[in-house]
């Protein structure tokens, strides 16, 4: 992990415009990814952490939704936001590379993997089809599918769960990008093959540099892979920082809760820790903290004032008025 | 356990027939889904049932509360054979079990309210009359922690965990003594599964409810149930305590299984090797013990013999299991097997 960062993603907002109202669904999310490292983003369902990526990428799969503010910075200095259609064409593929829950519907059932895949590198790459397809059979070599070039002939049907996610990780490298933004990779996997991928990720980043933007609902695999994590809720970054920090010494409420909510390795029996209450929908956000309602810290000035995302120690943000331990510490 | 045997199933199996090939003229086949499973819950126990897709898991819960075909074997509730029954009897069966899904959406009449939701099993069981049927309704939202208030709202203004509690309300409002949970909490977020398994957990103790409970999640299984049982392609290949088969697997599957779970736990991180492969289609299982095409430490017997179930509370199928040929494994083994799962086995 270098220190320079390859994305700097500064308060992203997006809204949902219909029906005469607007809805802020993305409020100000801000992160930075460095080269060969792996982020986390964790949150709830409809807690933003899909539509931050889809945002950065300019794949809203809406015209209702918008961005509304915010720049998300190249290593190079541009900012994705203001593009040309040409240039966005040229950043995703061979800058950033995405993969999804279900590769299924992400793949062309009609065309081979192989086809896919070396098409998709001639389209980026003035290159001749033999070395495209060389090429392809070199990814396909290194996401571990055994045998490529029979299975490069292969469709999508013929290929298992696993399998189709290592297909779609191929195409997702088949420009060489320097991000990979995977959206729940694993959820739909077994656990067994879920640990195979985690581990293909992690060679990935080992051995080429790749920088992974990782989405999931699921501390504990956030726990095996990321270095960084960066928590949401309805909409807003509540913790980031370090993993090992945010995970062992969470300082948010919500991010606390979290990871009191994991069954626990040493098993045991007796209630589940849980967080009272339910997220809150888009159109009925609370004032102040969106936490408030089900925080059992929480008091006037949570309902009032929505509370900045400040650092609490090197390396660590929250953005709460009370965060956990602070007060604890400062008296000690 | 010394609680009454409630339900005793024995060498239950499920096929399903399939096209034949070459346009019609090829062999007769036949999808394996559950061979030969046998199980037995007491009332007040909460058993476990875990595997991967494709396990066979799902078609086992609905085809002992003969929500699905079954192709062999019997299913004993309270000593009553209600695998061939009919009529009366399949209505008792009806009664007195209950199946939790996992789609809270999927699985309520979107048109219906929650009042006529709950209503219709309570009348089509002729629980209670027309007059005292709100009064019921009100008592068994509060059962599963619900607002009175929620009564008129339809499945689409309710959160995914409100909908999951309908359907737990409406599995009791029957009064069942059996449950059948098929992966009830998967389909809902972190913080709202422990309410639902929360719930669960107080309902099995308060009611004295015999429950499986499939899932995938074995973490989730270890907080809440009693005894775990691991299916692989379409058999059981390990069963006992919880605790005992998470501290001390015995099947190597079952090993793969618990070191697969990402845990926040810098001393469990996932193996540097996991286990290869998946699981294999259950049209063509492979010869002999179906995991060894996947199993770190299958050895020649294993491709020609299904290995005998063996044990006492804590069971399982693997001729490489304590009491089996354990103590040779190693010079067996080949030279490219990596070293840990061996000394794990051997530990232990």
């Amino acid at each position: 992990m270098t220190d320079a960062p390859i994305l700097t993603v500064n308060n992203l907002s997006v809204a949902y415009e219909g029906g005469g109202t607007s809805h802020t669904i993305i409020d100000g999310v801000s992160f930075t990814l460095r080269r060969g490292e792996i982020l986390g983003i964790v949150g709830e369902s409809g807690s933003g952490k899909s539509m931050t990526c889809r945002a950065l990428m300019r794949l809203l799969p809406s015209s209702r939704l918008r961005v509304t503010g915010g720049s998300v910075w190249l290593e190079d200095g541009r900012d994705v936001l203001s593009l040309s259609q040409g240039e966005l064409t040229q950043v995703r593929g061979r800058r950033i590379g995405m993969i999804f829950q279900n590769p299924a519907s992400h793949l062309d059932p009609v065309m081979s993997i192989g086809r896919q895949i070396a098409e998709s590198i001639r389209h980026h790459r003035k290159i001749g089809r033999k070395e495209a397809w060389a090429r392809m059979l070199d990814i396909l070599r290194q996401v571990g599918i055994p045998d490529p070039e029979s299975r490069a002939n292969a469709y999508t049907h013929e290929f298992s769960g696993g399998m189709r996610q290592r297909a779609m990780i191929a195409v997702a490298l088949a420009c060489d990008p320097d991000i990979l933004i995977a959206d729940e990779p694993t959820t739909a996997l077994d656990v067994t093959v879920q640990a195979q991928i985690l581990r293909l990720l992690q060679q990935l980043r080992d051995e080429r540099g790749l920088s992974i933007i990782f989405i999931t609902h699921d501390l504990g695999v956030v726990y095996q892979l990321c270095d960084t994590v960066a928590v949401m809720y309805a909409g807003r970054l509540c913790e980031y920082g370090a993993m090992h920090e945010v995970i062992h010494r969470p300082r948010h409420h919500y991010t606390a809760g979290l990871v009191a909510c994991q069954p626990g390795s040493e098993g045991g029996t007796g209630r589940v820790h849980t967080i009272p209450g339910q997220p809150p929908s888009p159109g009925d956000m609370p004032p102040g903290c969106r936490f408030h309602p089900r925080c059992g810290a929480a008091d006037a000035l949570c309902a009032a004032r929505q509370p900045p995302l400040r650092e609490t120690h090197e390396g660590h943000a929250c953005a709460c008025h009370h965060p956990v331990g602070i007060e604890a510490e400062a008296e000690a | 356990m010394s609680a009454p045997v409630l339900l005793d199933v024995r060498n239950l199996s499920v096929k399903f027939p399939m096209a034949r090939s070459r346009m019609g003229l090829g062999p007769r086949r036949s999808l394996n889904a559950v061979s030969d499973v046998s199980m037995r819950v007491a009332a007040g126990e909460t058993v476990g049932l875990v595997g991967e897709s494709g396990s066979g898991k799902s078609t086992f819960g609905r085809a002992i509360l003969r929500l699905g075909e079954l192709t062999r074997g019997e299913v004993l509730l309270d000593g009553q054979d209600m695998a061939r029954a009919r009529g009366e009897d399949l209505a008792r069966l009806r009664r007195e079990t209950a199946m939790i899904f996992q789609d809270p959406y999927g699985s309520l009449n979107p048109r219906l309210t929650v009042r006529q939701a709950i209503g219709e099993v309570l009348h089509v069981h002729g629980k209670k009359g027309a007059a005292g049927r709100d009064a019921r309704i009100v008592e068994l939202l509060e059962l599963v922690g619900l607002d009175a208030t929620l009564m008129d709202r339809r499945p689409g203004d309710l959160s995914g965990g409100q909908c999951q509690r309908i359907g737990i309300a409406r599995a009791l409002a029957i009064e069942p003594r059996l449950i059948v949970a098929d992966e009830c909490v998967a389909a809902l977020d972190v913080s709202i599964q422990g309410q639902i398994i929360n719930l669960l957990m107080e309902l099995g103790q308060r009611m004295h409810l015999g429950m499986i409970f499939i899932a995938h999640d074995l973490a989730m299984v270890r907080r809440l149930c009693d005894r775990i049982a691991v299916m692989y392609l379409g058999r059981i290949v390990e069963e006992g305590p919880t605790e005992q088969v998470f501290k001390a697997p015995r099947h190597p599957y079952t090993r793969s299984l618990i070191e697969a779970i990402p845990e926040i736990d810098p001393a469990r991180m996932l193996p540097s090797a996991p286990l290869p492969g998946e699981p294999p289609s259950p049209v063509n299982l492979p010869e002999g013990c179906a995991f060894h095409p996947r199993c770190p430490l299958a050895r020649s017997e294993c491709r020609t013999a299904v290995p005998p179930f063996v044990g006492g509370a804590h069971r399982a199928a693997c001729i490489l299991a304590p009491g089996g040929r354990l103590n040779e494994v190693g010079e067996n083994l080949p030279e490219t097997t990596p070293a840990t799962p061996t000394e794990r086995i051997e530990t232990c």
